[in-house]
């Protein structure tokens, strides 16, 4: 196993800049994920890890041993692709010792190998067919295990569930995460599926437009996001954001007149100057109905029944809002919804970036 | 009546009625073999205007004509004509599948996955040799053989040949190996592969079916040519089936007979060559390998 450790990585395609100087460093045996939107250039670092791609500038390194510059095949990695890349002329098993064949491994130890982990994933059954006559999930345990069986230093997943179905996804997850833990592999997991990073992840990277925005363990980066892009990022529903509050002396004055109450005024420091614009975040489930002094009131217009919460769709002033509760709350259409805010996160209006102190 | 009932009595009609037309198809489409088959095997020596197809005085004899046609050699056993002959077409035919498979093979994988200089040109150029029919040529063709010494050889007209049939299959084989994702590549040059041995170990196997596909059309194309061939070739031991059949069909005289005879000799390598080359025809041998 390896520490990863990429160093300020840039990479062009043309005249188009993808990565502009990111770095990336994964502990030995951690899991680390790389999440954002589609072109933020998460699955181009992913691949430039494996090697299928030069970086344009910038170094690489697995441990000590510099890989910038090394093909794939000499950087000791396995990659799951979204598609699964198996090989269609080729059973189960031959797909499995593929990358062992290649390597003139002696043919008792990738029975062996091969044995191990096809009992590992549940492929014994399944050794001697052709990729097309399995099915979406049987193809991703394949290719999970022409991973594995290589014993890698490194794993790399490129959005490896987004082709299964939500049960099934929801399933892998879990195995995944069970293998990760049992094989102690330093892991590098691209998805675009924010419950995937939240429930995988050691660390999460959170790419946007070719930058990391921020990394850190999925608790901290939830409670504690750096920027409004990370905060409204991560998250479902998506935070709230209401622009154009001002700080005054008791609270913030939003813009429908009403005032906002700061509780913890200590959590932002120096930056809330009395008459500063600031943008204001809720996440939907950090609110609570308080009937006898509530932070705001606002218009249910759409209640959806979620089984154990309900999502509200609500106004206040003329900002949408979700807002989630229990399913028990009784909340109807039409109803004034008094509410208290139980977090709450403050952005620069002009650069984004997190008040909190 | 019952919905159902009505249902499949409407259908018993179409069926009826789809069955007719087919009959019909494969009738218009078999009837000028038929008449093939009638006339070889006919004994009477003027094909007549008749409906049915079917042989008058059958005997083997136009067949047993073409087949065991010889060739004398001067103080020497007589030669088989037609083997020779038949061998000729058959190994110009491979050759040039052979040929223009491996120069297409490499050709179109690199146009299909690198980005170079003069690709696009290329391309083009490549194009533009497929709007002249091979006929255009001839002339060229010709002086070039001629200058190469090549004239009237079986591997010069394989080179004629080839001149139509690589273009061609860089063109088919382009297409098939841009269908095969690039995953498949990238997960073998992970699993330790080289980019030789991606292409070698996974790409080839997958591109089997359009490759065979390829080939046998190559194959079709040579072994039916006629007129490079005609032009090309000047000794009769050195001729392909086409040009023999189309001898037996003159200005003063017609052996429709014998050209018939040799229409079926000559379309049994073909049907032998498919039926081995099913096998690697299966469609979708690429389906399973990435999504579902």
């Amino acid at each position: 196993m390896v520490a990863v450790t990429a160093r300020t990585i840039v990479k062009r395609f043309g005249a188009t800049e993808v990565l502009r100087g990111v770095d990336v460093h994964v502990p030995d045996g951690g899991f680390a994920v790389l999440v954002g939107p589609s072109g933020c250039g998460k699955s181009t670092l992913l691949r430039l890890l494996a090697g299928l791609e030069e970086v344009t500038s910038g170094e690489i390194r697995f441990g000590e041993r510099d890989v910038t510059r090394l093909q794939p095949r000499d950087r000791d990695i396995a990659m799951v692709f979204q598609s699964y890349a198996l090989y269609p002329h080729l059973t189960v098993r031959d797909n499995l010792a593929f990358g062992l064949n290649l390597r003139k491994t002696d043919p008792a130890t990738i029975a062996s190998r091969v044995a191990e982990v096809s009992a590992m994933l549940g492929l014994d059954h399944l050794l001697d067919r052709l990729p097309r006559a399995l099915s979406g999930g049987q193809r991703q345990r394949v290719a999970m295990g022409r991973a594995i069986v290589r014993r890698p230093q490194l794993f790399l997943f490129d959005e490896p569930l987004s082709n299964l179905d939500a049960a099934l996804r929801a399933q892998v997850r879990v195995e995944i995460r069970k293998l990760h833990d049992q094989l102690g592999a330093t892991s590098v997991y691209v998805t675009h599926d924010q419950v995937e990073a939240m429930t995988l992840a050691d660390q999460i990277f959170v790419l946007n437009k070719g930058v990391v925005e921020q990394v850190g363990p999925p608790r901290e980066v939830y409670d504690r996001p750096r920027t409004r892009f990370v905060a409204a990022f991560l998250g479902s529903p998506a935070m709230n954001f209401l622009d154009g509050a001002q700080v005054g002396a008791s609270g913030l004055a939003l813009p429908g007149g009403q005032t906002l109450p700061l509780r913890e005024p200590g959590q932002f420091g120096a930056a809330l100057q009395p008459g500063r614009t600031v943008s204001l975040g809720v996440r939907p489930h950090d609110f609570v109905v308080r009937a006898d002094a509530p932070d705001l009131r606002v218009a249910v217009e759409l209640v959806e029944l979620l089984g154990p919460e309900l999502q509200i769709h609500a106004r206040f002033g003329d900002a949408p809002l979700t807002v989630c509760l229990d399913s028990q709350s009784g909340v109807r259409r039409g109803d004034t919804l008094p509410l208290a805010v139980r977090a709450l996160h403050l952005f620069d209006p002009a650069t984004g970036l997190s008040l909190r102190a | 009546m019952s919905p159902s009932g009505q249902g499949r009595r409407v259908g018993l009609v179409e069926s009826i009625g789809a069955h007719l037309l087919l009959i019909v198809a494969v009738a218009f489409a078999l009837y000028p073999v038929l008449w093939v088959i009638s006339l070889a095997f006919s004994g009477a020596v003027e094909p007549t205007a008749r409906v049915i197809p079917v042989p008058i005085e059958p005997t083997l004899e136009h067949l047993r004509g073409v087949a065991f046609s010889t060739l004398e050699v001067p103080g020497g056993p007589d030669r088989w004509l037609f083997g020779l002959q038949l061998a000729n077409s058959i190994v110009i035919s491979l050759a040039t599948a052979l040929v223009g498979v491996v120069i297409a093979v490499p050709t179109a994988y690199a146009l299909a996955r690198f980005e170079f200089v003069g690709k696009d040109s290329g391309v083009r150029a490549l194009l533009a040799t497929q709007m002249f029919p091979a006929v255009a040529s001839a002339i060229p063709l010709y002086i070039i053989l001629d200058g190469l010494g090549l004239l009237g050889t079986r591997s010069g007209l394989v080179l004629c040949y080839a001149t139509t049939a690589v273009p061609f299959a860089i063109f088919q084989l382009r297409g098939a190996f841009e269908t095969i994702p690039r995953d498949l590549e990238e997960a073998a040059m992970v699993d330790g592969a080289t980019r030789f041995e991606a292409f070698r170990k996974v790409v080839l196997p997958a591109a089997r079916p359009a490759i065979a596909v390829t080939a046998l059309f190559a194959f079709m194309s040579a072994y039916n040519e006629f007129v490079l061939a005609h032009t090309m070739l000047g000794r009769e031991e050195m001729y392909t089936v086409p040009v023999v059949l189309q001898r037996y069909i003159s200005e003063f005289s017609a052996d429709w007979p014998k050209f018939a005879a040799g229409s079926l000799i000559v379309s049994i390598p073909v049907m032998v060559l498919f039926y081995i080359a099913q096998r690697h025809l299966i469609a979708g041998l690429t389906a399973g390998g990435v999504k579902g």
